[in-house]
């Protein structure tokens, strides 16, 4: 019986997964609504991530977690030009656990980050996403279509991003 | 079982119905989405290492692999996640052996009420009395399977009530094997609810919870020496706190405490004293500065919903350590865990940027953190004259609000400097001294307390904008345990797709010369927009991992390994 239930559940799995693909020209993703946290404690409704119809960048990240750190940083360094630009806004999505989520504020203030930074301290955005091993970044349209995604970070490929961005802002079509 | 048929008829259903429908509507507003995970090994044996067919136990080919799937169609919501261990890692509990579903749930959504049916992860407040989470490179999970509800009734009030029993390996429930958790949250903002409040610049959130593990079972049989007690036990143990939050300007405070009831359990080897746990933390922080000092007391605070467990598994409550956690191979050798029998903890820290073209920032700027812990034993004295400390059946001990012990746990102070130098090379810089006592966090009572000095290089070489280098050089110096580590990588990325890497990791100040060993690993990566391959070969140390207040304990090995990781 076990195995039967099993079997159906992977059968309609992949039968979702394929009607996902074959409509995906017809639909894009959008972000899941999920409540997670502001920076104050405050619930934040996922679907008031938005940029007045301009691209929007999801970063999740960590405290704790090099690769991201590296990848915030080095788009710290260029983030007043990429806004001025396009207009892009950076949403950080930290999913430091309770051990470490106090100390994202501090963190990213010493830094001199400036993204808005939203608290996902049990994953539930991150699991609803599908986010594996982080850093893992998304790329929404005007619409707050998911047009692209990446993960890990390499040197350099903050270059990869704020291309996918222009694309978006001089109206290009994302494949 | 039933219910999980049900289930499975019902995701069916509405895979294959809808398609008849004109409209597909099921299919082409739906939206799915998910994660996939394998981590292959292939273990050889090591003649240097004392690795034989026999510590394999002769399996030497293992993987643990999950594919998770959700599914989004308006308010409704489903998913799953099917896991295997065939056979489990090695460093992974052997009771993960097999494979299934063990997490599902349907869950209806509007701006009012959740509801979830199935298996879900919930935290209430910093996780003092309830939090469920997984962590898959820990190999941990403990979901709740049951109900939740979520109630929205208006602006800044979020009412949370639980009500199963949780996830522990592949065991079913059933006989009294673990008890029935049931659970209310209330959380506030003061800011949302109030019109008056919107802008106010101080914000203000609270919130309470109030917790119950039910486990059948009045009375257990307990021998002492040569006598027989019988103990009368609490079926309903509870646990409750409250927290507050308070923002104003930069300045963050919130504290929360939490009580629970007496809980004779094999954690806290049946003494029936109630437990307290009180976080304090404040923070200030402006752009280039942040500064945070926090504080924890936790007093017989191990909460699980099984009285007789001592392994990984069954924690209602989340009790993670104070200090920071840390990735480098040497930094992270003696990773600290909270004691849940008690103990005080204090941790600060400051991080300063120093602005770009400034005196001592530079053309490129500069950033500093400081960072000091340590954990202490918190005081614990005698009941009274005739009742030894801890003797199982009485209180056990009584201490002070907030009691500080004598006996250090552990203790760290961390310097890292993190600097650019001109466009292509940047650099982070650590040096640590850590103080770790082994004999209480790993209970090796035989083992003296280990202070270490640590110094990491850490640097980045952009060749390109598409290929860059990365090094690192470690040192760990100590007189005790297995003396000093000499540790080195070196990494080749080319943006966005490759990257390779080499490192070593040397035990030359060992006292025995035969354990003098290297361990070397050979890593080759591909990554392909959210797909990543990694494909390793090389000997892994004796370590543990822990994250949050669990730890792993991962036996050296040696061999290939393989990960795939994969998001849709």
């Amino acid at each position: 019986m076990k195995k039967a239930s099993l079997f159906l559940i992977f059968i309609s799995a992949f039968f979702f997964t394929f009607a996902q693909s074959e409509d995906a020209s017809a639909k894009r993703k959008t972000v899941p609504v999920v409540n997670i946290k502001d920076v104050f404690g405050n619930v934040f409704n996922t679907a008031n991530i938005e940029n007045g119809g301009k691209p929007v960048i999801i970063d999740f990240w960590a405290t704790w977690c090099k690769p991201c750190v590296r990848e915030l940083s080095a788009i710290s360094d260029v983030y007043d030009d990429w806004v001025k630009e396009t207009g892009v806004k950076l949403y950080a999505v930290s999913v430091d656990d309770p051990r470490s989520s106090s100390q994202v504020k501090p963190f990213v203030d010493g830094k001199g980050w400036v993204y808005t930074i939203l608290l996902d301290q049990n994953s539930d955005l991150k699991r609803a996403m599908g986010v594996g091993p982080i850093p893992q970044t998304f790329i929404l349209n005007g619409k707050g279509e998911i047009v692209w995604s990446h993960t890990t970070y390499a040197e350099g490929n903050e270059n990869d991003i704020i291309e996918v961005v222009r694309k978006i802002v001089r109206g290009e079509e994302i494949k | 079982m039933k219910n999980f048929t049900l289930l499975c008829i019902g995701i069916v259903a509405l895979g294959i119905f809808p398609s008849r429908l004109p409209a597909q509507d099921f299919l082409k507003n739906a939206q799915v989405t998910g994660s996939f995970q394998a981590d292959a090994a292939l273990y050889q044996t090591d003649a240097a290492m004392g690795i034989t067919s026999q510590s394999i136990n002769g399996q030497p080919i293992r993987m643990n692999g999950f594919t998770e799937v959700n599914y989004e169609y308006k308010n409704f919501y489903a998913g799953m996640r099917f896991e295997a261990y065939l056979p489990p890692l090695l460093g992974y509990d052997a009771q993960y052996q097999g494979a299934g579903v063990p997490y599902w749930y349907i869950k209806y959504k509007n701006d009012l009420l959740e509801i979830t049916a199935g298996n879900f992860y919930e935290q209430f407040a910093q996780g003092m009395t309830f939090r469920t989470y997984q962590d898959w490179t820990l190999g941990y999970d403990n979901s709740m399977r049951g109900l939740r509800v979520k109630f929205m009734p208006s602006k800044g009030i979020t009412l949370t009530g639980v009500y199963g029993f949780q996830r522990t390996f592949w065991i079913p429930y059933q006989n009294n094997n673990r008890g029935i958790v049931k659970g209310l949250d209330g959380d506030f903002s003061l800011n949302d609810m109030f019109n008056a409040l919107t802008d106010a610049k101080l914000k203000i959130t609270l919130g309470g919870s109030f917790v119950s593990d039910y486990q059948a079972g009045k009375t257990m049989i307990y021998p002492v020496g040569d006598k027989i007690y019988t103990f009368n036990l609490p079926e309903n143990v509870a646990c409750y706190g409250g927290r507050l939050n308070l923002n104003y300007a930069g300045v963050n405070f919130y504290s929360e405490y939490a009580h629970k009831i007496n809980d004779p359990s094999q954690m806290n080897v049946y003494i029936y004293k109630p437990g307290n746990s009180i976080l304090f933390d404040l923070s200030y922080s402006r752009k280039n500065f942040g500064v945070e000092i926090k504080s924890k007391w936790i007093d017989n605070f191990s909460y699980k919903s099984n009285r007789s467990y001592t392994i990984n598994g069954l924690d209602i409550n989340y009790l993670p350590a104070i200090n920071k956690e840390h990735t480098y191979f040497l930094s992270s050798m003696y990773p600290y865990a909270t004691q849940t029998t008690g103990e005080v903890g204090i941790a600060a820290g400051v991080m300063y940027t120093i602005p770009k073209n400034s005196k001592l920032g530079g053309k490129n700027g500069l950033t500093i953190a400081l960072d000091f812990s340590q954990v202490n034993s918190i005081k614990k004295n005698p009941v009274n004259d005739t009742t030894a400390l801890g003797q199982a059946g009485t209180l056990g001990y009584s201490t002070g609000f907030y009691s500080i012990g004598n006996e250090v746990y552990w203790q760290e102070t961390q310097v890292e400097v993190t600097k650019k130098f001109g466009k292509k090379v940047k650099g982070i810089f650590d040096y640590l001294y850590q103080t770790y006592n082994k004999a209480v966090v790993q209970g090796h009572p035989e083992d003296p307390i280990i202070y270490s000095h640590i110094g990491i290089g850490d640097v980045t070489y952009n060749v390109n904008k598409k290929l860059s280098l990365r090094w690192e050089l470690q040192g760990l110096w100590t007189k005790q345990d297995n003396g000093n580590w000499a540790a080195g990588l070196m990494e080749i990325t080319i943006s966005p797709k490759w990257f390779f890497s080499v490192s070593d990791q040397w035990n030359y100040g060992n006292s025995d010369s035969g354990k003098q060993l290297h361990y070397y690993n050979i890593a080759a990566g591909f990554v392909y927009n959210t797909s990543r391959i990694q494909l390793s070969w090389g000997r892994q140390r004796e370590g543990v991992i822990c994250v949050g207040g669990v730890c792993r304990y991962v036996p050296q090995s040696s061999g290939l390994t393989l990960t795939v990781t994969s998001s849709f």
